[in-house]
């Protein structure tokens, strides 16, 4: 499906002259940390570092503007790019920005031009009638709009102890956006989902580099796919696709992992037997077992894809080493239910000794981030533990302990920071 | 002030028009093209030959350099799954110099 794009060749990944200039530059940082990374006498090179709370080095990542159509990002990764979301952009609005939307790559080979007049999407597999299907053909079915959060399943993976390999994201690893485009129900109506239709697997533009490497797909049970919540998003926050969140089309899975949310969706095969593919049936596995958790080293556990998200909720205003005075302080943060909404969120000031409620703010439907707010008393000077945990429609609330997995997902331990009262 | 006057009747005919599920902007997408950044650097310090020659070619190096630090058995397994899961063409004689640089750089008992 790639004739109407135009890929990044794989075997030009760097000229020398690039290599030489990189390595000059990289050689310059590395002499500048090897002088001590004194941010106070270093402040060009802090104005561009920021330093993640995560319990172990390496903290400090660059802030990066060199991204297509993305502003200040957190770069973990230049190629193939894992962007987080620098924190603070959470305290500005329940939805994220475009251009601050985190980016994850599995593949380095990823188109970087999209024609949208050639652009077609398949259907095809265990269909009455394969098509092809134009952005304008899409643009005529009928328009649907949904709030949902997306996240990575493996978002805050760097918090885990004992450490996992992997990306070392901090929690800005997901996003609220208002999704437009269509329901994939509409789309595989169109085709005709043939009777013993079993899952319907997703493809993107991204190839491998290797040959022989597994290309990037997700499947999703043909109920799921079915159930008009699922869409083909053609838009977020009312504009296009960046080109690094999926442009031009993306699907959205409300309330589950960013893993199924398959970036510049061309196919759609509806399968007849369930997907085995490595990306189901071997990476993004999670112990079948309370919060996805094990004990290091344990063996023998049932694995099952990555499905459901789960409650989390967090402070956006204060963070650890936040100093405040005493008396009466605003706290507000952002919360979400994962597969249900918001129901409520508390608030513990005295280590979770003791919990209050908070006021929700505005409802944008039950996958989008939900903002809440509260007034405190701090009657004495000196550190207090502040806490917030969500509780969903479900029932679930966030657990008092972190889970742990050797993949490092799912983790919705209840979020603490450390403040102090002056 | 020919500008107020156009902003006034762009909204006022909003306003007139905006009952829910009427009024949807319309959306139209653009063919787009980009640049992504050139990944450049290589893997520092001595003994990283096997590194630069074997890993570059999937990914940065801020993959590894982003890392804390793992016992010897994690880096050799991640390796081998580099290898084995994600087919990377690693020079089998190179395995050892590729899991010497990364316990020496991000290395712990």
């Amino acid at each position: 499906m790639a004739h109407m794009v135009s890929k990044r060749p794989s075997n030009s990944i760097m000229g020398n002259s690039a290599l030489a200039a990189a390595m000059s530059r990289r050689t310059a940082l590395w002499q500048l940390g090897l002088a001590g990374l004194s941010l106070a006498a270093a402040p060009a090179f802090a104005e561009d570092m920021i330093k993640l709370p995560l319990p172990s080095d390496p903290r400090e990542r660059p802030l990066t503007h060199d991204f297509p159509q993305k502003g200040t990002m957190i770069l973990q990764r230049t190629r193939p790019p894992l962007l987080e979301t620098p924190f603070d952009v959470f305290d500005r609005g329940v939805f994220t920005p475009n251009d601050q939307f985190f980016v994850r790559w599995h593949w380095a080979v990823i188109p970087t031009s999209v024609e949208i007049n050639t652009f077609k999407l398949t259907v095809r597999g265990h269909v009455n009638q394969a098509l092809s299907l134009s952005i304008d053909d899409l643009l005529k079915l009928p328009q649907v709009e949904l709030a949902a959060v997306n996240q990575c399943s493996g978002n805050s993976r760097g918090f885990y102890e004992p450490r996992v390999p992997g990306a070392q994201w901090a929690n800005g690893a997901m996003g609220n956006a208002l999704w437009t485009g269509v329901r994939l129900k509409d789309v595989l109506d169109r085709a005709g989902v043939k009777a013993g239709a079993v899952q319907v697997r997703l493809n993107g533009l991204d190839d491998p580099v290797v040959p022989d490497g597994p290309d990037f797909k997700k499947s999703l049970d043909i109920e799921h796919a079915r159930d008009g919540e699922v869409m083909i998003a053609y838009a977020m926050n009312r504009e296009q696709l960046p080109l690094l969140n999926g442009f031009p089309l993306r699907l959205i899975v409300p309330g589950w992992y960013s893993t199924y949310w398959v970036k510049m969706l061309s196919d759609i095969e509806v399968l007849d037997k369930a997907d085995d593919n490595f990306w189901m049936a071997v990476a993004y596995t999670i112990p079948d077992t309370p919060h996805a958790s094990v004990t290091p080293g344990q063996t023998g556990v049932k694995l099952v894809p990555i499905n459901k998200m789960v409650p989390r909720s967090f402070f956006t205003n204060v963070a650890d080493g936040t100093t405040l005075p005493v008396g009466s302080a605003p706290l507000r943060g952002i919360a979400f239910g994962g597969d249900s909404g918001v129901a409520k969120v508390e608030l513990s000031i005295d280590s979770g000794k003791s919990w209050q409620a908070t006021a929700l703010g505005k409802d944008h439907g039950k996958y989008s981030f939900r903002q809440w707010q509260a007034n405190v008393l701090l009657g004495a000077k000196g550190s207090h533990s502040f806490m917030v945990r969500c509780t969903n429609q479900a029932g679930d609330v966030q657990p008092g302990t972190p889970n742990w997995n050797g993949s490092g997902f799912m983790r919705n331990v209840i979020e603490t920071v450390q403040v102090t009262a002056s | 002030m020919h500008r107020s006057i156009i902003a006034f009747t762009c909204l006022a005919a909003a306003l007139l028009f905006a009952t829910p599920g009427w009024v949807q902007e319309k959306i139209t997408l653009k063919s787009t093209s980009v640049d992504l950044p050139d990944p450049g650097a290589l893997f520092p310090g001595p003994g990283a030959d096997a590194v630069n020659s074997n890993c570059l070619a999937c990914h940065s190096t801020e993959m590894v350099l982003t890392q804390p630090a793992f016992p010897k058995a994690t880096w050799e397994a991640e390796v081998q799954k580099m290898i084995k899961v994600y087919k990377a063409p690693v020079d089998e004689k190179d395995v050892g110099a590729i899991v010497d640089y990364l316990v020496r750089t991000k290395g712990k008992s």
